[in-house]
């Protein structure tokens, strides 16, 4: 295993994670992974179908606990903090560490209830502080101006484009500190998938991103430190521009020139 | 069948391209002493016009290049190998032209005798040839970087030559003014000689380049006594 684990000086870590073996009742998924994620930076993990990455990006915010008889060994940590020890606040976890899936999923409901409902939960009720959430969230999703003028109308309405930026708006609204974004492009066309990637480099300033993506040459272009998974473990990470421009392991090699996996 | 086999062969195609090139410069320096030596000034037109197949082929393997990073998204090796490529035909190219310098040199000699005999400009167009073909090998073989770096090391030899040929000329044109013609067409050659040898040192700098994936200068010795560069 091959890791330039400290992001360079001047980058904050903020999710420490030590010897993490994940375990699907027998299946041990994954495979002591150590990895520290740095602040304000986007992290990829890339990997075949099935190496792992996406159940480690669900141990980022325990949103593997919704699965019956998996088992968790080691750390994660965030901000120094073990996510895993018993104290911890879940409901306040997964405000702090947000979520976007692969396939857009807005709620049946009016775009502004859309990305009214997180604050709403937490106790946000006054319409003023409210509007001006849901505009600097759909500011910062890059929607806005393509909403603002019928903020009523239906979320399904929206292309599948609107919708994923819709749900980032959503993410955002509850002032996380991380983004999770499991392969976010997907279900996405070509353009809206560059749309998404150039919001991701804005979100990038105020957020810490971690995204899984199938899509080597989106890992290529829009990370800054790229983690490779095969398999359960994690076998090198470091730099996006060294991942992709002379890798130490073999394997990683052999992975993103297409002659492996 | 690997998954890029299509792929694959176009880097073969590539790689068999940059060889075919670096056979033809190799080809036409060792033609253009013998052109030299023999005072044979058809056979230094047919060099210089076969220049031209030599520059026509550095655009096909550079168009080759630019059609391969577009269509194939080349990472890592693949990468390095394609840039290395591109710029290994254009040091080529450059060779392939001094080569045609010299060439250009023994139709303006027309048959005036020479100085004297040819014994060192042989011998440095030899080293020079024994260099462009291992640094080629090299390339084709994806050698480790020690045995790429370690191949400039013969450029002092011809450095070495370049000196003595350029010291024993002066000492021509010193004795006898007329020579000063003849004997800067002879290091003229010795130039062109001596900057192909030069341009094999990019060569295996990219050659190190390709199994390290860092660019970095293969130190010269600092300069020849001439000082043209």
């Amino acid at each position: 295993m091959s890791i330039t684990n400290s992001p360079h000086s001047g980058i904050k870590q903020k999710i420490t994670v030590g010897n993490l073996n994940f375990f699907y009742g027998d299946n041990h998924a994954l495979l002591d992974i150590s990895m520290v994620i740095g602040d304000r930076q986007i992290t990829a993990l890339i990997g075949p179908s099935g190496c792992g990455k996406s159940t480690f990006l669900r141990c980022l915010n325990r949103m593997n606990d919704t699965i019956p008889g998996i088992r968790v060994e080691g750390r994660v940590l965030l901000d120094g903090q073990d996510i895993y020890s018993p104290s911890t606040n879940v409901v306040d976890l997964r405000q702090r560490v947000g979520m976007v899936f692969q396939r857009p999923n807005p709620f049946p409901q009016s775009v502004f209830d859309n990305v009214a409902f997180g604050p709403r939960v937490l106790g946000s009720h006054k319409s003023q502080s409210l509007a001006a959430n849901v505009e600097e969230s759909l500011r910062g999703a890059a929607l806005w101006d393509e909403v603002k003028d019928d903020l009523r109308q239906d979320a399904l309405s929206l292309s599948l484009g609107q919708q994923q930026r819709l749900c980032i708006a959503r993410a955002i609204a509850i002032k996380p500190e991380v983004i999770l974004m499991d392969e976010p492009c997907s279900a996405l066309d070509p353009i809206d998938t560059l749309q998404i990637e150039e919001l991701m480099r804005e979100l990038k300033r105020d957020y810490c991103i971690v995204i899984v993506t199938h899509n080597m040459q989106q890992a290529a272009r829009v990370s800054d430190r790229t983690g490779f998974f095969w398999l359960g473990e994690l076998v090198e990470f470091d730099s996006t521009q060294i991942i992709f421009t002379h890798p130490s392991q073999e394997l990683t090699e052999n992975y993103i020139t297409g002659r492996a996996g | 069948m690997t998954t890029r086999s299509a792929f694959d062969q176009e880097l073969q195609e590539l790689r068999d391209n940059v060889l075919r090139m670096g056979s033809m410069v190799d080809t036409a320096v060792g033609r253009s002493i013998q052109a030299l030596k023999e005072r044979d000034q058809s056979l230094a037109q047919q060099i210089i016009a076969e220049d031209e197949d030599i520059n026509e082929l550095r655009f096909k393997v550079e168009g080759d290049c630019v059609r391969l990073i577009a269509r194939q998204q080349p990472t890592a090796r693949d990468l390095r190998f394609i840039v290395a490529a591109m710029t290994i035909v254009l040091d080529l190219e450059r060779m392939g032209d001094h080569a045609a310098g010299i060439a250009t040199i023994v139709l303006r000699m027309g048959s005036e005798p020479l100085l004297k005999p040819l014994i060192d400009l042989p011998r440095m167009a030899q080293i020079a040839r024994e260099m462009l073909r291992a640094s080629l090998d090299a390339f084709m073989s994806e050698t480790n970087e020690q045995e790429a770096m370690a191949i400039p090391d013969r450029d002092e030899e011809v450095d070495q030559l370049y000196n003595q040929i350029f010291r024993e000329l002066i000492t021509f044109m010193i004795e006898d003014p007329r020579t000063v013609t003849r004997a800067m067409y002879l290091v003229f050659c010795a130039h062109n000689i001596e900057r192909i040898a030069d341009r094999v040192t990019n060569i295996c700098e990219r050659v190190a380049f390709v199994a390290t994936g860092h660019m970095q200068e293969i130190p010269s010795e600092a300069g020849t006594d001439v000082g043209i560069s």
